[in-house]
């Protein structure tokens, strides 16, 4: 399952940022998701939640997801417009040749700690 | 509490291990390469006769998509070494599995290493292998617009391979259409349109394996 595995790569994450920075316990993770990323933030959620007592620093770490919007630029008329409505034909042109610009990310954009010291 | 900044992508911490791994590889001279492809689209039945195609090169699989024993016995039966690696119900291979893989097996004594990672055409394209060369299958049985699908997949391959164009006769796929969208795609792509069924366009393949293994361990 997808979500699955990116919880494991947050929490490896983490897990480095908690020594690097000499962290004793994280009490919230703020992620960024792209609206097109293909993550199902209730599904996310669940995951985290039983993950998270394998790693004693997230133990009791609450998730927070922020959604990016998607964004698809066209090639041929050079304008920006909503992935998620229109798809991969551009509204304004109906050309084919458009890209993704934002809305695949998957980041983490913050957390709330408490360190030694 | 106090809030700490990262503003770091998830596989940030994968990538870094992949690099390793590359360097590693590298210096080893042996070539990894991982396929990637939806369940079903021939990866075992190109990496058969690959394997049949190659007698001089000794070759090992790693197996992580599902069914993976019945893959492995499949390659063994052939005289190539194989491994299944365990993926624990993940979609994806990462860096660190593909390690433990290969550390596993022992790649000493082999010029081509090759993974079949999970048949899924999302999350492996999101998570480094490690992989010197990254190739994706792609049946004809899919359809050409897969392309607009799964942009990442074709973006992050070295190769693509069209695979079963034995059945072209019973699908309506367009191959010129397809190849057009995979190079817009990546303009640096090698397409190799082929039937490991029939054997037809498998020295194209066949070449580019050998050419890829001659230049990964020149300059290593
Ligand atoms: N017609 C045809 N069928 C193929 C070809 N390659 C694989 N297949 C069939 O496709 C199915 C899935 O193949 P397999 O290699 O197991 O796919 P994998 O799941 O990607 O490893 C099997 O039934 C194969 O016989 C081909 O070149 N031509
Ligand atoms: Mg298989
Ligand atoms: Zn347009």
């Amino acid at each position: 399952m997808h979500e699955l595995g990116i919880v494991t790569h947050v929490a490896k994450t983490l897990d480095e940022v908690a020594e690097e920075n000499k962290i004793t316990r994280i009490g919230s993770v703020t992620l960024q998701i792209g609206e097109v990323s293909g993550i199902i933030n209730d599904y996310f959620v669940d995951c985290w939640d039983y993950f998270k007592k394998k790693h004693p620093v997230l133990a009791d770490a609450e998730m927070k997801i922020e959604i990016i919007p998607a964004v698809t630029y066209c090639e041929d008329c050079r304008s920006e417009y909503e992935t998620v409505k229109y798809g991969k034909i551009c509204p304004h042109c109906h050309s084919e040749r458009t890209w993704l610009l934002r809305g695949n990310e998957c980041t983490i954009k913050e957390i709330e700690a408490e360190t030694q010291e | 509490m106090k809030v700490i900044e990262l503003h770091k992508s998830v596989t940030d911490s994968n990538d870094r291990d992949a690099d390793r791994l590359r360097a590693e590889m590298k210096e080893a001279g042996v070539l990894l390469i991982n396929i990637m492809s939806s369940p079903g689209s021939g990866k075992t039945t190109l990496l058969s006769s690959t394997i049949k195609g190659m007698p001089e090169t000794r070759i090992a699989v790693l197996e992580a998509d599902i069914d993976s024993a019945v893959d492995a016995e499949k390659i063994e039966s052939l005289g190539a070494k194989a491994v299944q690696v365990h993926t624990d119900g993940m979609c994806h291979m990462d860096a660190g599995m593909t390690r433990a893989g290969l550390e596993g097996m022992g790649f000493e004594d082999v010029d081509l290493a090759v993974l079949e990672n999970v048949g899924n055409l999302i999350c492996p394209a999101e998570f480094d292998t490690g992989a010197g060369k990254n190739v994706m299958i792609l049946s004809i049985t899919e359809g050409d617009d897969k392309p607009l699908k799964y942009p990442l997949m074709f973006e992050t391959s070295d190769a693509l391979v069209i695979s079963k164009i034995d059945a072209l006769p019973y699908f309506n796929f367009d191959m010129e259409k397809c190849m057009e969208r995979a190079r817009r795609l990546n303009p640096d792509i090698q397409i190799f349109p082929l039937s490991a069924k029939t054997g037809e366009g498998m020295d194209a393949w066949i070449s580019w394996l050998h050419e890829e293994i001659n230049r990964w361990r020149e300059n290593s």
